[in-house]
């Protein structure tokens, strides 16, 4: 049995990572490497770190941390955040990231999408897209941390990104960022039925149920999430702590036995 | 020693230190004369063919790497592009690849429907084995490794395919011919399950009697 990946995702802000909450009020969760090892020992599927302030911040991305975090991992690692060029792509991979993502350099720099695939082949491409809903109740995406209006229909964006090589795409929702409201399903759906590569969903995971209904729901082919993987309990206490690959499976299987 | 085979289009960092971790010892390197004398060598890869040979072509380690591994016999596993190296071309480009195992490199494809399965195949994804190999040793049908690819293997000879897996169908992920060995998952990235088959190939010894 195939299982579906469940992908931690970590913010990086500084020198630490961060949860935010409808991408504001960023709260310190701890050091990166330390977190980093935990997930490693818990053998999750795969990781992603994005550094949140890289582009609104104009930060450069932070080299020698991201080396570190890289070498601790015996599972693929994702890398977005401040993405600008191809040097940029090529030193990530040297580094020690599986993938590299590209959010806002991806709408606004196609041919660095087209280069960087054509070069280290879409599989190693992801486009991330981060999407809030308009007054109107339609799907919009927006860019340097969900300061930027693009006036772009996700499922738009999503094939347009495919079409230039990205292997991968990330919806992420804004809204339900930090919520615990369960994920956009409708989002995803959108967009999952869009394309034919592989689409993570991000935003709003409250339980390994969400993380599963993305999937076998929602049409994604992996879920990825923050807080349900950093936090416990009502008040949100710092604590990381991920399902083991068995129990991970097990659940799986059990909501397609039985349909949830 | 193991030398691991830096191309410029890779990361090594996960391989060697997973080595590390099994004490191994195993260096990187961008050196003919380093791959001429190694005793064991490891091809990895990320990124596309035609990029990868002629990175190989152009650093001058293809001579090296064909003395290697056809007149001296050393061992040698590739793994993801590394592997399909080894084969005769890939639809993914022209080059013409290094031609060591009677396989080419074919795209996934899948009658179009919406339940058809996404390209690229990224994931965890378990393997079976039509015939043993010490390169799997301790490894069963428990064992799940990491893929991340849109093109796979087609081997000409079934003798020589030593791990399948399915996605849409089955498909060959690795395969042996005497010193030349290839996985089309990444060992690096795949937990205590790349561990052991790390550990696997640091021990091996295809002229050894078993």
């Amino acid at each position: 049995m195939r299982v579906p990946r469940i992908i931690p995702c970590l913010s990086l802000r500084g020198s630490g990572f961060v949860k935010t909450e409808k991408f504001k009020n960023p709260k310190y969760l701890g050091d990166p490497i330390n977190i980093v090892k935990i997930f490693n020992e818990k053998e999750v599927d795969e990781l992603m770190v994005v550094d949140i302030a890289a582009t609104t911040e104009q930060q450069q991305i932070k080299w020698p941390l991201l080396k570190q975090l890289a070498s601790e991992c015996f599972m693929p690692v994702g890398y977005g955040g401040g993405v600008r060029n191809l040097d940029d792509v090529h030193q990530l991979f040297a580094i020690g990231f599986e993938k590299v993502s590209l959010s806002s350099s991806a709408l606004s720099d196609r041919p660095l999408v087209e280069a960087a695939a054509a070069r280290y082949g879409s599989q190693s491409i992801v486009a991330t897209i981060d999407v809030r809903k308009t007054l109107f109740g339609s799907y919009d995406v927006v860019t340097h941390s969900g300061t930027k209006k693009r006036g772009l229909d996700p499922a738009v964006a999503a094939k347009s990104l495919a079409d230039a090589g990205c292997g991968e795409i990330v919806v992420n929702s804004v809204d339900r960022d930090g919520t615990y409201e369960g994920y956009d399903l409708q989002l995803i759906s959108l967009v999952a039925n869009a394309v034919g590569v592989p689409v993570v969903a991000l935003g709003g995971a409250k339980s390994l149920l969400n993380l599963i209904e993305a999937v076998e729901v929602g049409g994604a082919s992996a879920a990825a999430a923050a807080s349900f993987f950093v936090y416990h309990g009502p008040h949100r206490a710092v604590l990381i702590n991920v399902p083991s690959p068995t129990e991970i499976k097990e659940e799986f299987r059990r909501f397609r036995a039985i349909g949830k | 020693m193991i030398v691991v085979v830096n191309y410029r289009l890779n990361n090594i960092g996960s391989i060697l230190a997973m080595f590390r971790k099994v004490g191994v010892e195993a260096i990187e390197t961008s050196n003919a004369e380093d791959i001429r004398r190694a005793e064991k060598i490891v091809l990895p890869g990320v990124g596309s063919f035609d990029f990868g040979m002629r990175n190989l072509h152009e650093m001058g380690l293809a001579p090296a790497l064909n003395e290697a591994v056809l007149e001296h016999r050393k061992p040698i596993l590739g793994i993801c592009l590394g592997l399909q190296l080894f084969t005769q071309s890939s639809d993914e480009g022209r080059e013409a690849g290094l031609g060591w195992l009677p396989a080419r490199t074919k795209r996934f494809a899948f009658p179009s429907s919406p339940s058809a399965p996404k390209i690229p195949h990224i994931g965890w994804n378990s393997v079976n084995f039509p015939r043993p190999h010490p390169l799997f040793a301790g490894l069963d049908d428990e064992a799940r490794f990491y893929f991340v690819h849109s093109f796979h293997l087609v081997s000409e000879d079934p003798d020589l395919v030593i791990a399948r897996s399915e996605y849409g169908y089955d498909f060959d992920v690795a395969m042996a011919r005497d010193n030349i060995l290839g996985v089309q998952f990444h060992p690096e990235k795949s937990h205590r399950f790349g561990l052991q088959l790390l550990r696997n190939f640091a021990n091996w010894s295809p002229h050894a009697r078993t």
